[in-house]
């Protein structure tokens, strides 16, 4: 039997939390349980990333759905005695909307979540993630049973190409469709891999699905095993996801144990197991054909296709390769089947995409929405606008490989026909969020930095090209910028992007074209007048207070370390370029941009 | 442990449902027993508990037992009020673990309100 807890308290266990201290937040919690003998009544569960990393640490309880936020572990004396033991909810621990100042205590009524459609994500945050009992209590494994017992390989394959889902790793390839080559592909031995790399700056999507939910993303390559009669899996995840190596760790032994994965699966004598292999975190390990190049023992280096992986992949066995959502997507489709997936989203893309918001946003987290909802509700409604009263610039969106999309097309919906329009990708669901005060010309320096640095080497276009536009967007930042650079970046981008070998070469001028694109003025205002509008390249800033803007307030006088400012109530700021060390504490704090 | 089958699949999910029921909502029935300071003086934990070891004892999937704050007629403590589906709900006062006990047999479990324990009007 199992035990009955009138209360579980939901303690956020991802990475984010733990990072803001909620491993202490629990073990305060656990220590005022017992002191009013509660701990026989109340359940805590450690979860994964319930999604609201900005709130955190953040813990839910029920039956209520009480959100509290930013909780320390000194707040727990009082929440247990008020709402577990009295019943009361308390307020100053729940989440108050910005926008109309009200509290909003259950979870379900913030924007952040209301707005949202869970689907890859449905267990984060409502599971305990070590606990393979948890998942099969929310149809866990029930569509790997129907996979199984009820339907042929065929069948499983027909089901996920009439869906309509889409690979989420970036490409956006037909799942189905590479399932059923590799299905077609003569073999004895071949391989499912799964693609937990997640090598995009500020992406945390997979590391999250593999945090709050492991046994999805299992179950979702036994199935895709069955449809291309593979008995050998992998998945391959960055060493610097200790929390998600450790609970896939737990998630395997624990399915191990139930029959799930090993030899004769749910008596229906199929045999499937799974390894995870640890990468070591180099982007282009990402890539399919360098991922199994370093799965094989090897440096991980792309390859020429074709041929394809899915005739000749990992030992130069039909393989197929997929990312973390895409095989959280799986299981519900077999289970509700294609209709129930495809009726959400739009023409060419369906289902729901899970982002990572980042950047200039008030609600940092991660969110899922269906396809096809637009930039703004993401931003403005769910995201909860933009901090500090500045005004959105523009959104970057697929990492390194996508591109900047302005403030102007805002009401763009996010799909991938239409991302792909505005020059930026859908990608694996970074979303960088851009005020006025970044200027792009440094956002597309940033990218290529990372791409060129990230570059193997393999393939002189992107070894030698990526360098030679870094090295021009480096002068341009710097104020050494000179007329005709924009159009070698163009030159030299339509090459890169024609001659590379992989993926990390043909994508990585994207941030450059794009911007180029949305911001020419920018960069010309940095060549021909040097200077940037966005107050944000050190060569090209003054440091002079624009005595018609500045209002007096003398924010920027506390904020310089160098005590370079000189102001007195009442007068407008001067600062002292001798003095100064450039280091734009006072840009950053004016509220005004007053500081040229 | 032994390899499972597609029936054990489904009695882990049968065994694991008043979990899931208590953090998704789709309870057929729940019970707020009204602590507060003069609840809990006058006796409330005990009927809580009460309640909680009859949804064990029973091994109830689909009714949720829950704590509540004060209801304001400390002369009627301990309180409780019981919310079942599509019903309108009913206050209890003056409660022991037996009373509670009964409660939860006769109109949780059988559908019948005890009139002499009730508090108000039913609203
Ligand atoms: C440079 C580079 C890095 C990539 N990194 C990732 C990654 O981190 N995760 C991922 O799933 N796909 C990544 N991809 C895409 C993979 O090559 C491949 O398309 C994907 O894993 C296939 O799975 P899907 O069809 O489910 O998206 C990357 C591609 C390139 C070119």
């Amino acid at each position: 039997m199992v035990k009955f807890f009138r209360t579980h308290v939901l303690v956020c266990a991802g990475t984010g939390c733990v990072a803001s201290k909620s491993i202490a937040v629990k073990k305060a919690l656990e220590v005022e349980l017992a002191k009013h003998h509660l701990e026989d009544e109340v359940q805590i569960v450690a979860t994964g990333c319930n999604g609201f990393c900005a709130a955190g640490p953040v813990m839910v309880v029920y039956p209520e759905g009480i959100f509290y936020q930013k909780l320390k572990p000194e707040d727990m004396p009082l929440l247990v005695e008020e709402h577990l033991l009295n019943g009361r909810p308390v307020e100053t621990f729940m989440y108050k909307d910005p926008l109309k100042k009200q509290i909003v205590p259950k979870m379900h009524d913030i924007a952040f979540f209301g707005l949202q459609e869970l689907r890859a994500l449905r267990n984060k945050g409502i599971i305990d993630a070590e606990k393979i009992e948890d998942y099969i209590a929310r149809d866990g494994y029930f569509a790997l049973a129907k996979a199984l017992n009820e339907m042929t390989p065929e069948q499983i394959t027909g089901e996920i190409k009439e869906s309509g889902l889409r690979g989420r790793g970036g490409a956006g390839f037909s799942t189905g469709l590479k399932w059923e080559f590799a299905a077609q592909a003569n073999s004895t031995i071949k391989y499912v891999l799964c693609n937990g790399d997640e090598g995009d700056p500020g992406a945390f999507m997979d590391r999250s699905i593999l945090e709050a939910d492991p046994h999805v993303v299992l179950e979702g390559m036994i199935i895709a095993a069955k449809a291309i009669a593979a008995h050998q899996g992998y998945i391959y995840v960055r060493a610097e996801y200790p929390l998600a190596v450790n609970r896939l760790k737990i998630a395997i032994a624990k399915a191990r144990d139930f029959g799930l994965l090993g030899k004769n699966i749910l008596d229906s004598g199929f045999d499937f197991d799974v390894e995870i292999y640890q990468g070591a975190g180099a982007f282009v390990c990402g890539e399919e054909t360098a991922l199994m190049t370093s799965l094989e023992g090897k440096r991980g280096m792309p390859r020429p296709r074709p041929p394809f992986p899915a005739h000749k992949g990992l030992w130069k066995k039909p393989t197929i390769l997929n990312n973390v959502e895409t095989y959280a997507n799986v299981p519900p489709i077999i289970l509700n089947g294609a209709r129930w997936f495809n009726s959400l989203g739009t023409e060419g893309s369906k289902g729901t995409k899970v982002f990572a918001l980042t950047g200039a946003v008030n609600n940092i987290g991660l969110v899922e929405v269906p396809m096809g909802t637009t930039l703004k509700t993401i931003i403005c409604d769910i995201g909860g606008g933009i901090p500090n009263r500045r005004k959105l610039k523009a959104v970057q969106m697929g990492g390194p490989s996508g591109g900047c999309i302005p403030e102007s097309l805002i009401d763009t919906p996010v799909d991938y026909e239409s991302i792909t329009k505005t020059g930026a990708i859908m990608g694996s669901g970074g979303m960088v969020v851009i005020d006025e005060t970044t200027c792009m010309v440094n956002i597309a320096k940033f990218f290529l930095e990372f791409t060129q640095d990230e570059s193997c080497g393999k393939c002189a276009p992107c070894r030698i090209g990526t360098k030679v536009m870094l090295d021009i967007l480096k002068d341009i930042c710097e104020g050494k910028g000179k007329e005709g650079d924009v159009e070698t970046l163009e030159d030299l981008s339509v090459t890169i992007k024609s001659a590379s070998l992989c993926g990390l070469g043909q994508t990585a001028p994207n941030p450059v074209l794009t911007t180029i694109r949305y911001f020419r003025d920018e960069y010309d205002a940095h060549i021909k007048e040097k200077i940037c509008p966005a107050h944000s390249c050190v060569e090209l800033i003054k440091f002079v207070v624009n005595g018609e803007v500045c209002k007096k307030c003398g924010k920027c006088v506390k904020a310089c370390p160098a005590s370079a400012i000189a102001w007195e109530k009442g007068q407008t700021a001067c600062i002292d370029r001798d003095t100064c060390v450039k280091c734009k504490s006072c840009i950053t704090t004016c509220p005004f941009r007053a500081i040229e | 442990m032994a390899k499972i089958t597609f029936e054990d699949l489904k009695k882990i999910k049968e065994q694991y449902r008043a979990s899931t029921t208590l953090r998704e909502g789709g309870a057929r029935a729940k019970v707020s027993v009204h602590m507060g300071t003069c609840g809990i003086a006058s006796g409330a934990r005990p009927v809580l508990k009460a309640l909680v070891r009859e949804v064990e004892d029973r091994d109830i999937k689909d009714v949720i037992v829950t704590i509540a704050g004060c209801a304001g007629q400390c002369t009627q403590e301990p309180m409780a009020t019981v919310e079942i589906k599509g019903e309108p709900p009913v206050v209890y006062g003056k409660l022991n673990e037996a009373k509670a006990k009964e409660i939860f047999a006769q109109h949780i479990v059988g559908g019948t309100v005890l009139e002499q324990y009730t508090v108000e009007e039913r609203a």
